[in-house]
């Protein structure tokens, strides 16, 4: 009894030692990872890195909806996160403190724009684009040429909604759906809270752009009725009747994969998922956010990002070195930048792989043709879970009983709501 | 009179055991949808899995690498729960005979705070008490039993004392006077004596570790650690959709080792948490 | 329990001087975990409480400046009523619901070990997992009416009391049953001989008898009811949220500690010193709690 009470009292201590000296002085990089989508190619690139260099990178990944909370917790630790992301005017607000100024260094010079860079008041480079990506609505050409349209017969609200509502109408002898269901989970309501409602604020910073160089204390939601006419028509010709939405766990990409539907609002990077399920990518096509706003014939698509690395000016210089060669090794290494534009799309460095994915392109030739981009203005929403908090609970209240009272309340969310959460934000 | 008595316990019987159904109920729907193909979990949530619904053993294959390795945080969930249990035992029955037979002001002071301990809920400590794990390093699951042991002491100090101060003081002097060191008094003497406690302790430091999320979740180094509760609940958040077939696929794998436990202790169980109940 | 009091029963010089000496082996572990575990986290959450702070680091006093945030904060008072009013109707429900059940279970039923060990069962599942469960059940027969445990707080409500009876009933039942074969088997026959009937001996008998085990049961299904976080979160999480006016939410199920953790975890760090006074005021309620229901049960111990 005794032996075997002195080898816990051992273990106990040798157990507290280990952990007390557990610290290793090695430099390390952690990136605290904002996509769940890329989580396994980044692991993939961390164990290159590590087999090429022998430095240690960890990948933690965010749950969706939830990158912010747990940067907040995590940054609190001992072992903070080197590597995070700071995508936004609000998130350089709160974390600029700790945004190491990448001015000059080895990465920053590897850029090739500067336009998805976030400066702070002071000119410090708080952040720096690492990809960037396009939004809008996935159309399943196939489907659409079979419900009797052409191809590119949609260049407007009012076609998209002939095309959708003549697919309902058809809906049992066609088999599939207009639109691809819209859940409200965590996990897909930020396709409308965070996506969608962008051409609002778009097209009211386009009426006033002074108001919008910086993120506004105040919005106006003059096109709030042009967000309700896209979103009822997405919610009212889908898989699924708008009650079940609320509840979530729906599989949207599934549908789409699958053919139950021809519509699909999503984003650039959903390519690689689509493709992973057996799609074939030349009958995809991407089309803007039509909502029946004048002259949306020459809308283009939503590109911007919210993908901006920033790295932590707390770490120790050694590993804030090593982070930043892992950044540069990442968007220079032929081998290493071809796993990572695969995942981001397109990254804007010199040396970066070429983009292979086919809705930038599609973004491109609407700039081509002349028509404007959709900036990503959704990037100014004050205290974002919040601020989409509110609006997924109201939007949820809307689609339970679709009243015009209900609609106030989505209005109600996203107008005041950035007015209140934008004063929470910057008066602490 | 006898038969109405016995009619009426027959009725008493129906209606426990319709009760006893409804009760199980849950456990059942968990099995069924976690062989059922994803979408039907929520339309057809239950109905048995049938030619179309059916998913086979694939909701546990995908389960198993959802958000990082399930078998992982198995495996984590169950060493600190071992050595937590392990710990808290060992140490707060050494404790509590310690402030028993000792009994100075240091000692009633300790005691008190260890009763105040128990009143006091963790949302009151969780952010500093977080902060001060991971200063000190208790963030691994090696670690973190210490942590448990620190604030999970009340009540087992407080269920030891109860017990210790009720053992007649005759036996151990009678150990003291044939020789024995206090280690040989202890473990030879007390420990027998404390066996029914030590059960009934460990088996509610067993159901509170095995099933706590917040504690772990705000101190483990999540960079690398996840237990069953801290995987079930990073499901309904990451990876876009949530596969709800898969979720119960791993609801049920966490719950079966809980149910086999149960029924082989079950006995131990009941006593423990009636007797942790009646002095807690 | 009452002789404890008695200080030299419990111990003597000659026992307690060799232990003396093994303080670091017998008594210092313990205290050690304990310090770190508990009082040290809990003397500084009562500073920090009275700090601006966004990390334990960087804090500055300011006096009593939370503690009036907390109190003026709206989502703060829904949810200590919405708690409040959650534990009374779950500690009625729960006790009347166990109580009956232990009953019948020990009137000579058969199978009743069967029962209890049905009865108990969900108690060993943790609460995470417990609200994914009666998620998935609830929207499966809400899903068939078009809406959803996540759409209506009055379902949001109820759907917690019954998931917490499913899982609290059997641990109550336990104490009961445990309660009330401790009453004295002679005074039941003599209310037998006297000709009272089942109700007179159940409402003059048993139950005054079983006293004890009511006052613990109220009072942890009390205090649990108080505490619950982790079915709160798994279950709604909070939802539906009502739209303020000002575009703000209050998360109309959202109960004490959750409403606590958000405070603390949410976007904006700056509340963290508020979050920490909400605590301090959260461990006032519940330690009050604990203190009524000491004295309840020693002023019965005198009576008797």
């Amino acid at each position: 009894m005794k032996k075997f009470l002195a080898m816990i009292l051992a273990l106990v201590m040798a157990l507290s030692l280990i952990a007390c000296g557990a610290k290793e002085d090695e430099p390390s990089v952690y990136w605290l990872n904002f996509k769940p989508e890329a989580h396994e190619a980044l692991l993939d690139l961390a164990e290159m890195y590590k087999a090429e260099t022998g430095v240690e990178v960890q990948i933690v990944t965010a749950a969706s909806g939830e990158y912010e909370s747990t940067l907040t917790a995590e940054m609190d630790k001992e072992n903070a996160p080197t590597l995070f992301v700071v995508g936004n005017d609000a998130a350089v607000k709160s974390w600029g403190d700790y945004c190491y100024d990448l001015t000059g260094t080895s990465i920053a010079n590897e850029l090739n724009t500067d336009a998805y860079n976030l400066y702070d008041e002071s000119g410090k480079l708080c952040s720096i684009g690492y990809c960037y990506e396009c939004y809008g609505i996935i159309v399943n050409t196939e489907l659409v040429e079979k419900a009797g349209f052409a191809a590119d017969y949609i260049t407007n609200f009012a076609t998209l909604k002939e095309v959708a509502e003549k697919i309902t109408a058809n809906k049992d002898t066609l088999g599939f759906s207009a639109f691809a269901s819209a859940g409200m989970d965590d996990g897909s309501s930020w396709r409308f809270t965070g996506h969608m409602i962008n051409l609002e604020y778009f097209y009211e910073s386009v009426d006033s752009p002074a108001d919008w160089e910086k993120c506004p204390a105040e919005i106006k939601g003059t096109y709030m009725d042009n967000f309700k006419n896209l979103y009822d028509l997405m919610v009212t010709n889908s898989t699924v009747d708008r009650t079940a939405l609320a509840a979530g766990g729906l599989d949207a990409q599934g549908e789409f994969a699958s053919g139950k539907a021809a519509f699909y609002p999503q984003g650039s990077w959903e390519a690689s998922g689509l493709e992973g399920k057996g799609m074939d990518m030349s009958k995809l096509a991407m089309i803007p956010y039509y909502c029946g706003v004048e002259g949306e014939e020459k809308a283009g698509l939503n590109c911007g990002t919210e993908n901006c690395w920033a790295v932590n000016a707390k770490a120790s210089e050694a590993d804030i070195k090593a982070t930043i060669d892992f950044m540069t090794w990442m968007v220079t290494d032929p081998e290493a930048s071809a796993i990572a534009v695969k995942e981001f799309s397109v990254m804007p460095y010199k040396q970066a792989a070429a983009s292979t994915n086919p809705f930038l392109a599609d973004a491109n030739d609407y700039a081509n043709n002349g028509c404007y981009t959709m900036t990503w203005v959704t990037n100014f929403q004050p205290n974002v879970n919040e601020y989409r908090g509110a609006a997924v609970a109201a939007l949820n209240a809307y689609n339970a009983d679709p009243t015009d009272a209900n609609w106030a309340l989505v209005e109600t969310a996203f107008v005041d709501g950035w007015a209140t959460q934008y004063k929470a934000a910057n008066n602490g | 009179m006898k038969k109405s008595k016995n009619l009426g316990r027959t009725i008493v019987t129906a209606i426990l055991s319709v009760i006893s159904v409804i009760y199980v109920l849950p456990v059942v729907a968990v099995v069924l949808n976690s062989f059922k193909i994803n979408t039907f979990v929520k339309t057809d949530t239950f109905a048995f899995p049938n030619a179309e619904s059916f998913a086979g053993w694939d909701n546990f294959i995908t389960g198993m690498t959802l958000g990082g390795t399930f078998w992982t945080s198995v495996f984590y969930s169950l060493v600190i729960t071992v050595l937590s249990t392990a710990l808290i035992l060992l140490f707060t029955s050494m404790a509590a005979w310690y402030i028993s037979r000792v009994d100075s002001s240091f000692c009633r002071a300790v005691y008190f705070l260890c009763v105040f301990s128990m009143v006091v809920p963790f949302q009151m400590v969780m952010f500093t008490l977080s902060k001060t794990a991971d200063k000190l390093g208790f963030d691994t699951p090696w670690t973190i039993p210490v942590i448990y042991l620190g604030f999970g002491a009340g009540l087992a100090v407080f269920m030891f004392t109860g017990f210790v101060k009720s053992v007649p003081l005759s036996i151990e002097e009678a150990a003291v006077i044939d020789g024995c060191g206090p280690l040989r008094t202890f473990f030879s003497v007390v420990v027998p004596m404390l066996k029914p406690t030590m059960i009934s302790v460990g088996i509610l430091e067993i159901m509170w570790v095995w099933n706590d999320y917040l504690l772990p979740y705000l101190v483990l180094d999540r960079t690398k650690y996840m237990t069953i509760p801290i995987h079930i609940q990073y499901l309904k958040g990451s990876y876009g959709t949530v596969d709800l077939g898969a979720t119960m696929a791993l609801i049920l794998l966490s719950i079966i080792p809980v149910i086999v436990f149960y029924l082989c202790c079950q006995k131990h169980i009941i006593k423990g948490v009636a007797a942790g109940a009646v002095k807690g | 329990m009452k002789k404890q009091r008695d200080a030299a029963a419990v111990t003597s010089r000659l026992i307690s001087r060799p232990i003396r000496r093994m303080f670091p082996l017998f008594l210092l572990p313990m205290v050690a975990s304990f310090a770190i575990g508990f009082v040290w986290p809990f003397i500084h959450g009562i500073y920090l409480s009275f700090c601006q702070f966004r990390t334990t680091s960087d804090a500055e006093f300011i006096g009593f400046g939370n503690y009036l945030k907390a109190l003026q904060d709206q989502t703060f008072m829904h949810s200590f009523w919405y708690t409040a009013l959650y534990a009374i109707v779950s500690l009625v429900l729960i006790n009347v619901l166990a109580f009956t059940v232990a009953y019948a279970l020990t009137q000579k039923i058969r199978g009743a070990n069967i029962f209890r060990t049905v009865f108990f069962m969900p108690n060993l599942i943790g609460g995470i997992v417990l609200g994914y469960i009666w998620s998935m059940i609830f929207d499966g027969i809400l899903g068939k009416y078009g809406t959803s445990i996540v759409l209506n707080s009055t379902y949001g409500f109820w759907g917690l009391i019954i998931l917490m009876c499913w899982q609290q009933i059997g641990y109550m039942m336990i104490i009961y049953i445990a309660g009330l074969q401790a009453v004295p088997e002679d005074m039941l026959e003599a209310a037998h001989i006297d000709g009272a009937t089942k109700w007179q001996t159940l409402f003059h008998v048993t139950i005054p008898n079983v006293m004890p085990s009511i006052t613990i049961c109220m009072f942890l299904s009390l205090t649990n009811g108080f505490k619950l976080f982790d079915q709160n979160l798994a279950l709604t999480g909070g939802q539906p949220f009502i739209i303020n006016p000002d575009g703000s939410t209050l998360k109309t199920t959202e109960m004490l500690a959750l409403n606590i953790y958000n405070t603390f975890y949410g976007q904006n760090t700056a509340a963290r010193g508020v979050a920490q006074a909400k605590a301090v005021l959260f461990f006032v309620l519940v330690a009050g709690l604990g203190l009524l229901q000491l004295t309840s049960t020693r002023k019965k111990e005198v009576q008797q």
